[in-house]
């Protein structure tokens, strides 16, 4: 069983030393070698991974997670089979999950923490699980011991804003966009708007995701802030038939724009 | 008292909620406000009561059934939203949710459709307001209500097939999410049932409550001064039912919702939250939605309001299923007895009746209020098939 690398004291300790931070996305269980998807990521320099619990339904998902997640499930994977899975990996990085409410309520709170914390996964993040939702899955991940973290958006106002970044564990995820998940040509204006004002909010690691497509745009986004999660590129890829060492020099060549920074 | 508001945080007792993507959740909040200050606003009242009775034909009439009744033992009276203008009880919601994007400034409707009633009435709505209208629509649903598509564009709306998941009614609120998440600062999204996060639930059903309490007095009428025994009406989302239920709610009518058999998410589903709010679900154990099958395009949905698993859990409504083949005779059956040619939606309110006539279930003498929710031309074609 993998030790829970914890994901806010991790990602804080790094960038606090100077360092741009890295999360990239994987599906759990696109591929029967997922699992060498996450490793390759890892030692491509991944400051934590993201790892996607396929669901049915996912609406904030552009066409190519949805591809991913309906192909995960197409070859079996199930939440808690890749949650076990996990329980193997042993990467040295924090694991978060990313899954709709569903598939936690259905577990159940306290059941569906405990299955990540001995699995070695340090964190979640629930897209549909707003402020308003929050607070039964919060206190069964708080005593189970898994950070959740919480998402931010471009149309946020200042004092909701407060009290997400309050409530955050981790980091805080910065929707760079209005709109879902997707590679895109460039940047949306959005971006660097909603980093500044989480930067100013919070100390807590600032990173944005949805968009954020190429090297230069990792690039770009990580200027503002503290890092930002890649998601549709690599899986855009992994649809195309990629393997673990493709996508571990995706991974290396985001490193090194933001390593360039 | 069951059918009055929500809690604040927009819950049916245990049912309901907010379960929102971050970047709805202040559009939600406004339309909240926007809905709550409308309601109680004599000049938005007037309006949409006005646009319902000089536009969209209200009151409907209530039809007593008299050569049917004979036949099934028991005294049938039908709520006649098929005589709307647009053919369903959706235009009421319609009507109420494009004079709502009026006043928030938004010049953009995005709607789902099931069976299409829904979008041609949004269709409808935006070319009387002048708004610009997009439709998303499961492939499935766009073969099977060709008719509605056509009609869709003839009044000048976008439609876009929906080509994910079970190509229905779901997969179509999914893509209209979807397109609302990246449009929201310019575009309402017209939800077509009493489901999805609050404030939708509570804000349809009071945009369909002008059902149930128009059919409340014409029933009385009828009946020389009392309420039916029984109120029935067919269940997708949910909406024509919750409107007609709240004009009976607190009387002692015995509130009947049909579900199909093939969607019958308070019959066979369990606790779960899809599209914004926690209600009955068909899914498995992990908590992947499944896909319902119907005959039906504007039922053929897992899911269900929110409201009706309160109503369910509190037994105030009691929930039942009718199959396709049993649907289907009672479409021919209404057809030939009087002449009525009802929508296969409501054909599975019908259908029970015709089942449960005579039993314990619906003895024999009871009086019955069924909403007739739509007219059947717009599966005219479909039925032809399924007919040889
Ligand atoms: C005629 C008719 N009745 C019923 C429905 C189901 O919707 P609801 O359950 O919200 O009334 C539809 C949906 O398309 C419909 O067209």
């Amino acid at each position: 069983m993998s030790e829970v690398v914890p994901l806010e004291a991790t990602l804080r300790q790094r960038r606090d030393g100077g360092r741009k931070l890295l999360v990239p996305y994987v599906t759990g269980g696109l591929g029967a070698d997922w699992l060498d998807v996450i490793r390759a990521y890892a030692d491509a320099g991944a400051d934590a991974v993201e790892v996607g619990l396929a669901f049915s339904d996912p609406v904030m998902d552009g066409p190519t997670i949805q591809a991913a997640s309906q192909r995960a499930l197409e070859q079996g994977a199930t939440p808690s089979g890749v949650v076990a899975a996990l329980g193997s990996a042993d990467v040295g990085v924090p694991l978060v999950v990313m899954t709709y409410y569903n598939v936690v309520f259905r577990s159940g709170h306290r059941r569906f923490a405990a299955a990540l914390r001995d699995n070695g996964v340090a964190g979640a993040i629930v897209p549909d699980l707003p402020l308003e939702e929050l607070d039964d899955w919060d206190r069964a991940a708080t005593d189970g011991g898994v950070e959740t973290v919480l998402l931010a958006s471009p149309v946020t106002p200042d004092d909701r804003l407060a009290r997400l970044v309050e409530r955050t564990r981790g980091f805080v995820y910065g929707v760079g966009l209005m709109g879902v998940t997707g590679e895109r040509e460039r940047v949306a204006a959005s971006t660097s708007i909603l980093a500044k004002r989480l930067k100013a909010a919070t100390d807590k690691p600032v990173i944005i995701g949805f968009g954020v497509s190429t090297p230069a745009h990792a690039a770009e986004v990580a200027t503002e802030a503290d890092g930002v999660i890649v998601a549709s590129a690599l899986m855009r890829k992994r649809l195309d038939g990629a393997g673990p060492q493709e996508l571990g020099a995706v991974v290396a060549g985001l490193r090194a724009a933001l390593d360039a920074l | 008292m069951a059918m009055r508001l929500p809690d604040p945080g927009g819950r049916f007792g245990d049912f309901g909620g907010q379960y929102l993507p971050e970047s709805l959740v202040p559009a939600c909040q406004e339309l909240e406000a926007a809905f709550r200050l409308a309601w109680a606003d004599p000049g938005f009242l007037g309006e949409y009561h006005s646009i319902l009775r000089d536009y969209a034909g209200r009151p409907t009439p209530v039809t007593e059934c008299h050569n049917l009744s004979q036949q099934l033992g028991v005294r049938v009276l039908l709520k006649r939203e098929d005589l709307t203008h647009t053919g369903s009880h959706k235009i009421n919601n319609v009507i109420g949710q494009a004079l709502l994007t009026r006043r928030m400034g938004k010049r953009q409707v995005v709607a789902e459709t099931g069976a299409g009633q829904h979008g041609v009435a949004t269709a409808t709505a935006c070319a009387l307001f002048g708004l610009e209208c997009v439709v998303y629509m499961g492939e499935v649903d766009v073969e099977r209500q060709a008719l509605n598509v056509f009609r869709m564009k003839l009044l000048g709306a976008e439609v876009h097939p929906v080509s994910s998941g079970s190509r229905t009614l779901k997969d179509a609120i999914n893509e209209a999410m979807r397109h609302w998440v990246a449009t929201v600062e310019s575009t309402h999204y017209c939800l077509g049932s009493v489901m999805g996060p609050h404030p939708y639930p509570w804000m349809v059903r009071e945009f369909q409550r002008v059902v149930g309490d128009e059919a409340r007095e014409q029933a009385r009428a009828v009946l020389g001064g009392s309420d039916p025994d029984y109120v029935v009406a067919c269940v997708g989302g949910g909406s024509n039912a919750a409107g007609t239920f709240a004009g009976f709610v607190d009387t002692d009518a015995r509130l009947v919702g049909v579900e199909p058999a093939g969607g019958a998410a308070i019959g066979k589903g369990i606790p779960g939250v899809v599209h914004g709010s926690k209600s009955f679900l068909l899914q498995d154990e992990h908590g992947q939605v499944l896909e319902a099958h119907s005959i039906s395009a504007g039922l053929d949905y897992p899911g269900v309001g929110p409201e009706h698993a309160h109503l369910a859990s509190l037994g105030r409504a009691r929930y039942v299923a009718a199959g396709d083949a049993e649907v289907l005779e009672a479409l021919q059956l209404l057809s030939r007895s009087e002449g009525i040619i009802p929508a296969l939606e409501p054909a599975h309110a019908l259908a029970w009746i015709v089942r449960a006539a005579g039993s314990d279930e619906l003895p024999e003498g009871s009086t019955v209020l069924m909403t007739l929710s739509g007219r059947g031309d717009k599966d005219a074609q479909q039925v032809m098939e399924l007919l040889g």
